[in-house]
């Protein structure tokens, strides 16, 4: 069953072709939807077998590398276009492919009367594959194959509606349009992966290969902990993933992505591309064990984004910047987890997360699609009466992100700070539990905002529950979002926690190096899991109460908060200050020096000059021409004379 | 020193004089009346090299035909003497000459003259070579085809000087 | 100067046709007269064929003479056919100075 990986990658890449050629042409909603949906749900049951089969086998060969074929050969690197089905690649193909597979089927009925319908399929069929071959490439340069396709799909998704206006919130005031924000999304995309790059480069040269098997045992046998270099190529994979995930300090994309149909918001900025950046510090596992002042970064950087994304969370008014900020902390607890060597943790989060996520920002679509695309959510309220499914799965993950048992989300995140606190680091531990209050704390002032209370929306709305192709997806990520959890239960309570067991054979070698995770007593571990939940409840009961009971309060709050929440509200000026320093500088230099001076003057100078010594040196060596005879026969006898030198004299 | 080595010195040194002559004189009839002589001398040495076909060779068509046909041209054009502008080029001379001084001094050093061991320049077999039996016989077997080949090329001379020498095309 | 010559050493002659050689070479380079110069090519033409026929009584050969035969056929060809050329010319230019043909120039 193993050999049939290739066409899990395949069958996206034929939706594509087929819906990117013929679409067109088909012009007809049922048919692209179903072929772009029909080839991921294909490749979702492939991936199940190989799930099912791999279970049947023994531990020590779960792991198989399926070549398709020889890509590159030159001198000492060897890459071939091969897949590596370990338990980390299958589980995150079952992420891709099974949400993925959902969040098509809703499509249909989001996209329905759009005159893209088949272009939209063509591409989330192109990220697909692209994500895939990123999951389960078995070398550095397929990843980055995979890696950068997916940043290109993210721009072109992001930029479907090309000449829609957008607001960016105060950071460029005008006419921005959809446009602006993908190409921003790819800006900084590119300055992650150029990070990327030199990583590899710097693997290569160390290693001599690029196939994780090689580097990988290469590492573990011959580096010794904290070297130098090792240091650097986990810190460049690391900017590449805070690239590709939305971590400080290249986050910045991600809010601004959300321009982008909804259910591109779902698949990309949530489930799946976000994450590729997790994935890959999971996969290099090895490698980031062995640099732990790299770990320790990605722990500072994972928990300081995503306390800051909760915070500015908090002020948010549209409802789909909420779910980013919303991403980008959650993406924050995930590197935390990796960062203090919880790789199966971070992974189970990964996983719980994509099922909420996108069942959030799902919902968020069909409440958008039947406010006929309002999006403040100051204009809302009141739609649980006429939205009931909607509000109901709603909710299911509004309390699966807050943490409350025992819905997936509370063992995910406990998880991960639990072998936090289990390591020492008491910090991140409580940094973890303020922003788990804060996480309860926005969600269900959406929740409350958009569902709950009195209606704010002028009555010439009609406000109506969503298709069946569009709840039905909901519906199934709801039941996810509730027994997701149950197959990572932690020890202390009882259960298997089959995820890290599954998982751990990847992780060995990572393991054997960190060894040693100091341990806490189960008593501390039930009294940190008993104060989450605490915190948790704290939150959603703040909430409700401020915004269905006493919302003058949150006014009065705001006026007296009024610098706090100015900044909150223009998202500690980031964005104004990235373009001040960064972007503007480069802007400028370019036009006036690199332009202006080198450009024009220096290699346009040297090309010009290249051609006007031509013409000068042939307007001076034409004067030999005299037209004399004696003058010819004088060149003559001169050579003669230095011919002859030159035999003479050899 | 026997007579032909004296013989050789004479008939060099006037062979020599006349080429000089020849190069400096202004009136060109005169420079073609030196040039036959040296035509002659030359004959003569090659008859000291007893090749007795080339040195009649020589007087019959360089010295008979071809000196003529200048002799003709010279005064079909009535050309006058050359004596304009010759002394404002002074300097033309002097190169030329230095030039040719380095020619003659190149070639000298090349073939590692007069210094050098002085071979015999006759062989055996040298006055059987120079009959007209000979080379007749090197000609009609071994060099048939140049010797056609030539034939062709004075037809082609023949033609292309009546077709230039014409008044009206 | 060796004095007990009794027969001429190959070296003179080569030495004698070396002279005339570079005496046709004076010639070429100074006249202005077209005649003169065609003479002076001539010239070395001649000494050429000194050299050959010198080499041809050394080596006992018959090779050198007939290349000589064959020299003298095409100088004369040559001869002919330039003549005839500085007959055309000065048919047009009134003149055989070399110096005031030069037309082809840049």
């Amino acid at each position: 069953m193993y050999n049939f990986v290739g066409y899990i990658v395949l069958l996206p890449f034929i939706g594509f072709l087929i819906n990117g050629l013929f679409g067109k042409k088909m012009n007809s909603e049922k048919l692209s939807g179903i072929i772009g949906s029909g080839v991921v749900g294909i490749s979702f049951v492939i991936a199940a077998a190989i799930f099912f089969e791999m279970l049947k086998l023994p531990v020590e060969e779960r792991s198989h590398i399926v070549t398709i074929f020889n890509w590159i050969t030159a001198g000492s690197l060897s890459i071939s276009a091969a897949y590596q089905v370990d338990q980390l690649s299958i589980l995150m193909t079952l992420i891709v492919t099974g949400v993925g597979f959902l969040i098509h089927v809703y499509s249909i009925g989001y996209m329905h009367g759009d005159k893209g319908f088949w272009r939209f399929f063509a591409y989330l069929n192109l990220f697909i594959f692209m994500m895939l071959n990123l999951i389960l490439a078995n070398n550095f340069l397929l990843m980055f194959l995979g890696w950068e396709g997916v940043g290109l799909c993210s721009y072109l998704l992001i930029g479907f509606w090309h000449d829609k206006k957008f607001d960016t919130g105060g950071y460029k005031p005008g006419e921005a349009t959809t446009s602006d924000a993908a190409k921003k999304a790819f800006v900084v995309n590119r300055i992650g992966d150029f990070g990327f790059l030199i990583a590899m480069f710097l693997i290569f040269k160390l290693f001599s290969s690029l196939t994780f098997e090689d580097v990988f045992s290469r590492a573990s046998a011959i580096i010794p902990v904290g070297d130098k270099t090792m240091f650097w190529i986990t810190l460049l994979l690391f900017l590449g993933a805070t690239g590709k995930s939305a971590q400080i300090p290249l986050f910045v994309w991600l809010p601004d992505a959300m321009a982008g149909p909804t259910p591109v918001s779902a698949l990309i900025h949530a489930a799946t591309m976000v994450t590729a950046g997790v994935y890959m510090v999971a996969r290099c596992s090895v490698l980031f064990a062995l640099a732990p002042a790299s770990m320790e970064i990605v722990a500072i950087i994972g928990i300081s984004t995503a306390i800051f994304a909760a915070t500015m969370g908090l002020v948010q008014n549209d409802i789909k910047k909420i779910l980013a900020y919303s991403t980008i902390s959650q993406l924050g607890y995930m590197f935390l987890g990796l960062g203090v060597g919880a790789f199966a943790s971070g992974i189970f989060h990964v996983m719980t997360h994509a099922f909420f996520k996108a069942l959030l920002f799902l919902g968020a679509g069909a409440v958008i699609h039947a406010m006929h695309d309002e999006q403040d959510i100051q204009n809302m309220g009141g739609l649980k009466s006429k939205m009931p499914t909607t509000y109901k799965t709603f909710l299911v993950a509004a309390l699966a992100i807050a943490g409350i048992p025992p819905f997936s989300g509370f063992f995910s995140k406990d998880e991960i700070l639990w072998k936090a606190f289990s390591q020492g680091s008491y910090i991140y531990w409580i940094l973890g539990w303020v922003t788990a209050g804060l996480t309860a704390f926005y969600m269900f002032r959406l929740v409350s905002l958009t569902f709950e209370g009195k209606e704010r929306w002028s009555h010439d709305k009609h406000p109506h529950e969503a298709p069946k192709v569009m709840t039905v997806p909901l519906i199934i990520l709801a039941v996810l979002s509730v027994i997701g959890g149950l197959v990572g239960v932690p020890h202390s309570l009882g259960g298997g926690n089959a995820v890290e067991q599954f998982l751990e054979p990847v992780f060995e070698r990572a393991n054997l190096i960190l060894a040693g995770a100091h341990s806490a007593s189960l008593s501390a571990e039930y009294m940190l899991m008993i104060l989450s939940v605490l915190v948790a409840i704290g939150g959603i009961y703040l909430a409700r109460k401020l915004y269905l009971q006493k919302r003058e309060l949150v006014s009065k709050m705001a006026d007296s908060f009024g610098g706090i929440y100015k900044l909150l509200w223009n998202k500690y000026y980031v964005d104004e200050v990235y373009e001040f320093t960064i972007v503007k500088p480069i802007k400028t230099g370019s036009d006036k020096l690199l332009w202006r001076v080198f450009d024009i003057n220096i290699i346009d100078g040297i090309v010009n000059g290249t051609a006007k010594l031509t013409a000068f040196t042939s307007g001076w060596m034409r004067r030999i021409q005299v037209g004399l005879v004696q003058s010819y026969a004088l060149a003559f006898v001169i050579g003669i004379i230095v011919i002859l030198g030159i035999l003479i004299f050899r | 020193m026997n007579f032909e080595v004296i013989f050789f010195f004479l008939i060099a040194a006037s062979a020599i004089v006349s080429a000089i002559l020849m190069v400096t004189q202004r009136n060109p009839i005169k420079s073609v009346l030196f040039l036959i002589v040296n035509f002659f001398c030359l004959a003569l040495i090659y008859l000291i090299l007893h090749a007795q076909f080339i040195a009649i060779i020589q007087i019959l068509v360089y010295a008979g035909a071809i000196m003529v046909l200048f002799l003709f041209v010279i005064m079909l054009l009535n050309l006058g003497d050359e004596t304009k502008l010759v002394e404002k080029m002074s300097y033309k001379k002097s190169i030329a000459s230095i030039l040719s001084g380095v020619v003659l001094l190149e070639i000298m050093i090349g073939l590692g003259l007069p210094f050098g061991v002085g071979f015999s320049a006759m062989n055996s077999k040298a006055i059987e070579i120079g009959t007209v039996e000979s080379i007749g016989k090197s000609l009609y077997t071994e060099f048939i085809l140049p010797f056609e080949i030539t034939s062709m090329l004075l037809l082609a001379a023949i033609v292309g000087v009546i077709v230039l020498a014409k008044k009206k095309f | 100067m060796n004095f007990n010559l009794t027969e001429i050493p190959l070296n003179y002659y080569l030495a004698l046709s070396a002279i005339m050689f570079s005496i046709g070479v004076v010639g070429v380079l100074t006249r202005r007269n077209a005649i003169i110069v065609f003479m002076c090519i001539e010239l070395m033409l001649n000494s050429v064929n000194l050299t050959l026929v010198a080499f041809s009584a050394f080596h006992g050969n018959t090779t050198g003479q007939i290349l000589v035969f064959f020299v003298m056929a095409v100088a004369a060809a040559e001869a002919a056919v330039g003549l005839a050329i500085i007959i055309a010319l000065f048919r047009n230019k009134m003149t055989v100075n070399i110096d005031e043909i030069n037309i082809m120039k840049w």
